[in-house]
């Protein structure tokens, strides 16, 4: 869990309010143990003519529903008061979408009292981030549909480990 | 611990030095004026009944806006105005503004209350900044604040008289519900169920604000003020440790059980009544056990706060079916004895009757036909389960386990009603009754505990029942029976509360920003009106000088707006499917305003 959150901080320092690039390609370029990486080397789905899809985009759905839908709708389509992630995600970048979940944000005016809260010490948000990011970028290129994945790959063992990991031994 | 014992003592000692007030006389006799609505659900029963008839069921056609009012405020807006003598008390969601209007003078701005509040409570409430309004006692106005700060303001000025902190948002507890005046204290329950907050019910004293007794849902028998001799659940002594044997370990210590709902109160009886919410987390299978007392009908002494008699309606929750839905008392002949009953309409799709003296169970019915997850309650007497829900396999989140989808559940967890109120008639002895018709799957997983972040361990997806594309229906109920009478389907659930009136008429609102009105005989639509934004909202009814209002805050949001405001999918039908389902969206946008209805002069 701590060392998830450091990451997430050395990405606020490294990248703050970085934009996502207008010719953003999420088209998996190599794997690295169950994860695919685009060619700027960060975190992407892949889904298959079949419709299987990678076991971070299947983790990242049921994450999703667990932590993020209360506010942000079921599927990342939004709610009556927090944005629809599946357009956020269209123009936001890895680092910021890592920076936003890990310290949170707040939008309070007259008109609105947006508060999101930060995550970094919620293992159960802070040891998936990299999966809600990859479900949320398949939700926003609309590669994965509003239901849940039908098919899967299997669960990587590597990820078996790194969750057991960052999850501590509860 | 021990503090709160010895706070609970002083505060008995307090109650003998300055004798019993009478505030629960007052307010007795005040809700008795019909052209008043002095408390949230306009009597201690719970009713939300008026004796008004000036609105009929042959005139309420003609029905025309009056006036309306803006609170300045988004989001959702649960609850309804108070309305006493020329004055109404208006309060909003998060940050929680209070307006007194006189009613005589145009409806002026005679005060206004706004709380500085840190707005990192906002995060912490699970369903949207809700709050279900305020209550009335001794000259004050009772507010339980998202921070859970209780305040009491002048009723004249606005100005606060005192105020106290109910729980700590840093850890998850929020204030959404409204408080209940009884006697010499004001009660308020407390919401958190998932933030593994373990929920109580307070009652704080009327004129300094400091604390009475606190009751919880689970912990020791001191803690949970259940006496394991004197209390009672189906007629049977509770027993020693009747909470903490049916947890593991120390996991009451984050229960959740959480008392977000409606509290009544029998003055004959003495016994106030209310239902606790979710055990956390929603995983089931971290929680071995019953998870007493969450789920439960409580009956407790005002004064004392000790439980006369308890039931638990879902012994360890595998659905997130909280128990929270507001008791309405009613007093009927059943079978040729005059009975005082109590009528609930769970979350679990189950409407209960009960002995409100005894907590004798009566009866226990399916209110929507779709309900699927149990084949009924055990109703017989000596068997081992008499009063536990029979739970089919196929629909049992803890059979199928860990990161299995369980399919096809309904209710969804919102349940076959939320917290929306239902109303009574004691003219046509049924109740009416706001339902959702929604089923869900449903998948538990491993979450691990951080004290004030989300703990809720569940994957869910929520659709219409299978075939059928609305999501509501508003109910005709005859409680003695446990049968649905009528039933009007909605597009989407029916969020809002009920009122029956003398008149013949029900009113409700609907998600898409109508007030209907409707035959209490027959259902039969009679009026309808489209206000400024989705209604979840309680509809309110009092009269000024010599008219009949029909009042309603509009403003979409609650846990209504955020499941259905993107359309439900159906993940059975497939990718085809997609936006089949109406999204509410394409109906109604944020709003925050009071619609007030007359009859032509």
């Amino acid at each position: 869990m701590r060392k998830i959150w450091l990451i997430a901080a050395t990405l606020v320092l490294v990248a703050p309010g970085s934009v996502a690039h207008a010719a953003d390609d999420p088209t998996p370029v190599k794997s690295e143990d169950g994860k695919y990486l685009d060619k700027e080397g960060n975190p992407t789905f892949k889904v298959a003519p079949d419709g299987t899809v990678d076991w971070y985009t299947y983790s990242g759905y049921r994450r999703y529903h667990s932590e993020c839908h209360v506010c942000h709708g079921p599927d990342g389509m939004g709610s009556t008061y927090a944005p629809a992630l599946q357009d956020s995600l269209k123009t936001m970048s890895y680092a910021d979408f890592m920076s936003v979940v890990a310290s949170g944000r707040k939008n309070v005016n007259t008109a609105q009292e947006s508060v999101m809260p930060a995550f970094g010490d919620n293992p159960n948000v802070a040891c998936y981030m990299d999966d809600l990011y990859i479900y949320l970028r398949a939700r926003a290129y609309n590669a994965v549909g509003r239901v849940r994945p039908a098919k899967r790959e299997d669960k990587p063992e590597a990820y078996t480990e790194a969750e057991k990991s960052c999850m501590g031994a509860k | 611990m021990r503090k709160v014992l010895s706070a609970a003592c002083l505060g008995a000692m307090a109650t003998f030095a300055a004798g019993v007030a009478s505030a629960n006389d007052e307010l007795i006799k005040m809700s008795q004026n019909p052209k008043d609505w002095v408390q949230p659900a306009g009597d201690y029963a719970n009713t939300r009944y008026s004796k008004l008839n000036q609105i009929n069921a042959a005139n309420v056609g003609k029905l025309q806006v009056a006036w309306t009012f803006s609170t300045g405020v988004l989001r959702g807006h649960e609850g309804g105005p108070l309305i006493i003598g020329n004055m109404m008390y208006v309060h909003t969601p998060f940050p929680n503004k209070v307006y007194a209007l006189d009613l005589s003078q145009d409806n002026k701005i005679v005060w206004k209350y706004e709380p500085k509040q840190d707005p990192n409570v906002i995060p912490v409430m699970c369903c949207d900044t809700v709050n279900r309004g305020v209550a009335y006692g001794d000259g004050k106005i009772f507010l339980h604040q998202a921070d859970t700060t209780l305040v009491a303001l002048d009723a004249k000025t606005g100005q606060v008289a005192w105020s106290v902190k109910n729980g700590d948002p840093g850890k998850g507890a929020t204030g959404t519900s409204s408080p209940l005046v009884v006697k010499d204290k004001v009660l308020i329950g407390i919401s958190g169920g998932e933030f593994g907050v373990q929920c109580h019910v307070t009652a704080y004293d009327l004129k300094t604000g400091k604390q009475a007794w606190r009751a919880f849902s689970e912990g020791p028998d001191d803690q949970i003020m259940v006496d394991p001799v004197n209390t009672t659940e189906l007629g049977k002594p509770v027993g020693k440790d009747s909470s903490i044997k049916t947890w593991q370990g120390d996991q009451w210590k984050i229960g959740g059980g959480c008392t977000w709902g409606w509290l009544s109160y029998d003055p004959s009886l003495n016994l106030v009544y209310y239902g606790s919410g979710n055990p956390s987390t929603w995983n089931p299978k971290q929680r071995p056990g019953d998870n007493k007392w969450s789920m439960t009908v409580f009956a407790r002494n005002p004064d004392t706060g000790m439980a006369k008699w308890v039931y638990q309606m879902t012994p360890h929750d595998e659905w997130d079916y909280d128990g929270v839905n507001e008791m309405i008392l009613s007093d009927q002949n059943v079978n040729g004895q005059d009975r005082k009953l109590l009528t609930h309409f769970d979350r679990n799709g189950l409407a209960y009757t009960m002995d409100r003296a005894t907590g004798e169970l009566l009866v226990a019915e399916k209110y929507d036909p779709k309900v699927n997850w149990t084949s009924g309650v055990d109703m017989n007497k000596s068997s081992p389960t008499y009063g536990r829900p029979k739970v089919l396999d196929q629909f049992s989140t803890e059979k199928g386990g860990e990161d299995k989808n369980t399919k096809g559940i309904c209710p969804a967890a919102l349940g076959t009603k939320d917290q929306q109120p239902a109303a009574y008639s004691p003219d046509t002895q049924l109740f009416y009754v706001p339902t959702n018709h929604v089923c869900m799957d449903y998948e538990p997983f491993k979450v691990s505990y951080t004290a004030g972040q989300p703990y809720v361990g569940a994957t869910l997806s929520m659709y219409p029942p299978q075939g059928e594309s609305h999501m509501g229906n508003f109910i005709a109920w005859d409680n003695k029976t446990g049968k649905i009478v009528w039933s009007l389907p909605e597009q989407f659930s029916v969020w809002s509360g009920a009122l029956a009136t003398a008149g013949g008429v029900v009113f409700y609102g609907t998600l898409e920003g109508y007030l209907k009105a409707v035959d209490a005989k027959t259902g039969k639509e009679l009026y309808k009106f489209k206000t400024p934004s989705g209604i979840i909202g309680n509809v309110t009814t009092y009269e000024n000088g010599g008219r009949q209002y029909i009042a309603v805050l509009s403003g979409v949001g609650g846990w209504a707006g955020i499941g259905l405001a993107a359309g439900l999918t159906d993940p059975t039908a497939g990718l085809g499917a997609v936006g089949g389902y109406a999204a509410l969206s394409n109906y109604t946008a944020l709003g925050g305003n009071l619609t007030v209805f007359a009859l032509p002069q």
